[in-house]
């Protein structure tokens, strides 16, 4: 799996934070996503795609499933 | 078939209104006439309301905008009258990229580990409500004695708004909410709120102190009536929002007593029935509203430029497809995906800080008053059809 994040579309909700904590932060001045690995383990990857489910503004997408 | 009108009035205090549930069986979205006879649209469906909100071609902005409910028409009958505009600032109400501009000046106020960190004083604040309110003995008015001071001064706190000047702004921050003040007792009352807000502003730019306007100020990027316009939309939004959520969530517990022991007694619940709560009460009962820029295909239906839709969040939230049994409140289901802080660019930017002002008060009000009830029959207690946030007007309890 590869994961992107797109920090200009990012409104910093923080959903991601909350949903795969080990996968996605957010900047400390902006609030907006960091990523932390971009290509999350296995056991990782149900929540990084629930994250991608829930972010309002679409700003991480999964690149390779 | 005529047309439907907005969905408001409730058989059942936690349940959306009869007809939104009925329209919602038939279909995701719906004409229906605006309250000033515009043909627009009504969203009931889950996934509807999510592609709407997250699509950059409906707009937000108050001049395309038609409202769902009579209350506020009058308001927008003199639209032209410079006295109704709204405050420069006011970024809810405005698109990208001039949206974006006033949100990143403040999503770094109000990440995930910001509030972790406010955490403790958010704590203090609790128990001190708490102790106040158990030393008053019973009975008490919730609204009154916890779930309004709790929101209340963690938002005052966090913005640098002196708390002991509250009399200044509360009162006035829930005329602005309802959907039966008049245009001029809603000019009158906005008017007051930004030229207290108006006032700390400048105070700020003199003796600035550790708190989210002075950060504002110093960042040189807001002009003083734009600092205002913000200022006065956090306080607005800080208040009134968790405060109705404490409330209701409170009076949707003690009427569920098996789902409150689940709040009160395992900690491990706390984060997930947070999220039920949200879903289950959606305390935004009118709207979000969007207005089409262009023709946008939406489920199917084809909304045309100009036209407005309201999106019905406390029906959206019991979708079934999304929900299962989505009328039952169950604090111990997945309720993640729930629509109460909207969706796409203007998704509540308080979010984290509703989910810790809840996360801690919910339980700590229940372990404190293990015996509380409510003090009145359920049927009487005051619901607030008449706001544009819903929640209850009083919570009478008594332990």
């Amino acid at each position: 799996m590869k994961v992107i994040a797109d920090r200009d579309v990012c409104i910093a909700a923080g959903n991601c934070v909350l949903t795969a904590p080990d996968v996605f932060d957010q900047d400390e001045d902006e609030g907006t996503v960091v990523l932390l690995r971009d290509d999350p383990p296995e056991e990782l990857r149900e929540a990084v795609r629930r994250a991608v489910e829930l972010c309002p503004s679409g700003a991480i997408r999964i690149a390779e499933p | 078939m005529t047309d439907v009108t907005y969905p408001i009035s409730r058989r059942r205090p936690l349940d959306p209104p009869g007809e939104a549930t009925a329209l919602a069986r038939r279909a995701p979205i719906h004409r229906m006439t605006f309250a000033d006879g515009h043909r627009g649209w009504l969203v009931t469906g889950h996934a509807a309301a999510r592609a709407l909100l997250a699509d950059p071609r409906f707009s937000n902005r108050p001049e395309h905008m038609h409202l769902p409910v009579p209350g506020r028409m009058q308001l927008l009958d003199r639209q032209k009258d410079p006295r109704f505009a709204l405050p420069p600032g006011f970024f809810i109400r405005m698109d990208p990229p001039e949206h974006t501009r006033f949100r990143k000046l403040l999503t770094g106020q109000f990440t995930v580990r910001r509030m972790k960190r406010l955490q403790p004083r958010i704590e203090e604040i609790t128990r001190g409500f708490l102790d106040a309110m158990q030393a008053a003995g019973p009975p008490a008015d919730l609204v009154e004695k916890f779930a309004l001071p709790l929101p209340s001064m963690v938002i005052c706190e966090l913005l640098g708004v002196p708390y002991a000047d509250r009399g200044r702004f509360q009162d006035d921050s829930r005329e602005l909410l309802s959907l039966e003040i008049s245009a001029d007792e809603m000019f009158a009352a906005m008017h007051r709120v930004l030229s207290f807000m108006g006032e700390l502003v400048r105070r700020k730019r003199v003796e600035p102190g550790d708190d989210l306007l002075s950060g504002l100020v110093e960042t040189g990027e807001l002009k003083d009536d734009e600092l205002t316009g913000v200022a006065m939309l956090l306080l607005i939004a800080g208040h009134e929002t968790t405060a109705n959520m404490l409330g209701l969530g409170t009076y949707a517990l003690l009427t569920h007593p098996d789902q409150l022991a689940v709040l009160r007694d395992d900690p491990a619940a706390v984060n997930g029935a947070v999220e039920e709560l949200l879903r289950y009460l959606s305390i935004v009962h009118i709207g979000p509203i969007r207005t089409a820029l262009e023709d946008v295909q939406i489920d199917g239906r084809m909304i045309r430029a100009g036209e407005s839709v309201a999106v019905c969040v406390p029906v959206v939230n019991r979708d079934p497809s999304q929900f299962p049994d989505p009328d039952r409140l169950d604090l111990t289901r997945d309720a993640t995906g729930h629509m109460a802080f909207g969706h796409g660019v203007h998704q509540c930017l308080g979010q984290q800080l509703a989910r810790a002002e809840m996360r801690i008060g919910y339980p700590a009000l229940l372990r404190r008053f293990p015996t509380l009830r409510l003090a009145v029959p359920p049927e009487e207690v005051p619901m607030r059809s008449d706001m544009t946030i819903y929640g209850v007007h009083r919570l009478p309890v008594t332990w």
